[in-house]
């Protein structure tokens, strides 16, 4: 009960929705009422913890290894004077890995800015390209070398999934980059460019979500980010408190999604044992 | 056979081997082979892309032929762009079996804001049209993920455990133990990103499980998908073999033996030559 402006606002708003609720709810799609309180009650639950981080709470954060040797990596480039590979994966800005791996790349960029070593970053979509570009020319004027930004350094490819990665082995086997940085969604080119990237001597650092294509990256890469831990790369990397306590309110709902699987597996099986209470299954479905 | 059949299998035997000849070293074939390949499925996807969704479902939608008029100020505006390309813009509007929806001006000023990066000036125009792109996917996939990826994990992993005729254990079909192993591998592997609190005691146990439950899953999934590619191979071989006949003269045995012979030669006239020392220099 910290933040008594947060908890006004949300009991305001429940009394408003009892009240539209009790007055025969017009215009609400009963069948999808589940679906609504677990927007509501998710969006709260992140609102709260990033208004608290923004009050100044500090929330731990477990260290993440990969997340750790990213910086490590962009160093080693700097040392052995060679460049720095970035590759966004393979889909559009529609994708929600493709926007994480955006994001990253800012944060790749204002280290390679900071340590003055070249970036390379091919991409397989305009809109990415348009995107990646935006990023790394503000990662650059915010650490005060926007001399050293140019846009080459993102450029576009292919949209053609082999020809895209034939075209990163083909860079990656003459410009021989020290560090190679795969963060996005990947399809089945994942393994060709890790195993082309490890056969360089590349440190190789990947954050996908990709379930499929983990295997191959764990395999191959030095570091992989896996699902989750790509996600909160951003916060990890950037400090922001509103992004780290949007890491602590996805924490708060994983818990709650716990609870719920436990209380859902008891109810059925003593609705299903004894006939009591209801079916939590069916209560679950939305249409 | 046609002289364009034997053309084509020799063209892709040459970019087959071209690609395989990677394995050796980066080297003129390899090159070959994939500035080809990414020229020509750059211009292809563009071409793809204007063809079927451009064309069709943009221009398609504003100016459709069923709504046609020639003294309407829409179409003598399409009948002015018809000057400039026939095919795209025919005479008489687009038929493709829309409607007008003049609400797709909206995905067309966006287009339009993006080629506008090409002007130093109003190159901030292009970040419209990518924070329409990504703000509409956020929307748009909240609803199906929460929906599949929690209420979905969830109804699925709270299994039913009085089913009389459920077997204790199954490989192959639902069984208590697997409903088991998914409702622990679920919950271990949620705490395993639980990243807020050190991973010590409990926590520290059980995300150690999940850990485990995830690397037993990254196995499956890479055995599986390395089958997949032996079967690749394999296709990519039967056409090797197929080119190798007489029918094809012989293209797979010809680009082969050529190869073989350049990067034999290349290989004993750079162990000739002593390797210069970047560093020295």
């Amino acid at each position: 009960m910290k933040d008594k402006q947060f908890w006004i606002v949300l009991s305001g708003l429940i009394v408003a929705f009892l009240i539209f609720w009790f007055a025969g709810q017009p215009m609400f799609n009963e069948d999808r009422v589940v679906m609504f309180i677990t927007i509501v009650a998710i969006s709260a639950t992140l609102l709260y913890n990033i208004r608290m981080a923004k009050r100044g709470e500090t929330f731990y954060l477990r260290p993440i290894p990969g997340l750790k040797a990213i910086e490590e990596a962009v160093g080693r480039s700097t040392e052995m004077g060679k460049p720095v590979l970035y590759v966004p994966g393979i889909m559009d800005m529609d994708q929600v890995e493709t926007v994480a791996g955006v994001i990253v790349l800012g944060h790749v960029a204002r280290m390679t800015a900071r340590y003055e070593t070249s970036l390379n970053v091919p991409v397989s979509r305009s809109i990415v390209m348009k995107a990646a570009r935006e990023v790394c020319r503000e990662s650059y004027m915010m650490e005060g070398r926007p001399d050293m930004f140019n846009d080459d350094m993102v450029h576009y490819l292919t949209d053609d999934q082999f020809a895209y990665a034939a075209g990163v082995n083909g860079i990656m086997i003459r410009e021989k980059p020290a560090a190679c940085l795969y963060m996005g969604k990947f399809y089945a080119e994942s393994l060709i460019l890790a195993e082309t990237g490890n056969s360089i001597g590349a440190i190789q650092i990947a954050g996908t979500a990709s379930q499929a294509q983990i295997p191959f990256f764990v395999t191959a890469c030095d570091y992989t980010l896996i699902g989750e831990e790509f996600f909160a790369a951003s916060a990890y990397l950037s400090q922001k408190p509103e992004l780290i306590g949007g890491i602590r309110g996805q924490d708060m709902v994983k818990v709650a999604v716990i609870s719920v699987i436990i209380l859902a597996t008891l109810l059925r099986f003593i609705y299903e044992t004894w006939g009591v209470g209801f079916d939590a299954i069916k209560l679950l479905t939305v249409q | 056979m046609s002289m364009t059949v034997i053309l084509g299998a020799w063209i892709a035997v040459f970019l087959t081997f071209g690609i395989f000849s990677y394995l050796y070293k980066d080297n003129p074939f390899y090159k070959t082979a994939e500035h080809l390949f990414v020229g020509i499925s750059a211009g292809y996807w563009a071409s793809i892309f204007f063809w079927t969704q451009i064309q069709p479902n943009l221009f398609g939608r504003l100016w459709p032929s069923s709504e046609f008029s020639a003294e309407s100020l829409w179409y003598k505006i399409y009948n002015g762009l018809s000057f400039l390309s026939t095919s795209v813009f025919p005479p008489g509007g687009i038929d493709k079996g829309h409607d007008m929806h003049l609400s797709y001006l909206i995905p067309f000023a966006l287009g339009i804001m993006m080629l506008l990066s090409l002007i130093p000036k109003l190159n901030w125009f292009a970040r419209w049209g990518i924070a329409y792109t990504v703000g509409m996917a956020a929307g748009l996939r909240a609803y199906g993920y929460l929906n599949s990826n929690v209420l979905g994990q969830i109804k699925g992993t709270a299994a039913s455990f009085t089913d009389p005729n459920m077997p204790f254990f199954s490989l192959t079909s639902v069984s208590t133990f697997n409903s088991l192993v998914i409702l622990v591998g679920t919950i271990t592997g949620l705490l395993y990103f639980y990243f807020s609190k050190e991973h010590k005691g409990v926590l520290g146990k059980a995300s150690k499980v999940g850990i485990y439950f995830l690397m037993i899953s990254f196995g499956a999934s890479f055995g599986f998908a390395v089958m997949g590619r032996i079967s690749l191979l394999i296709g990519r071989f039967v056409d090797l073999i197929k080119y190798s006949a007489g029918d094809y003269n012989n293209a797979t045995l010809w680009v082969l033996m050529i190869m073989l012979i350049i990067l034999g030669y290349d290989a004993f006239k750079s162990r000739k030559t002593p390797p210069v020392n970047e560093e020295a220099v």
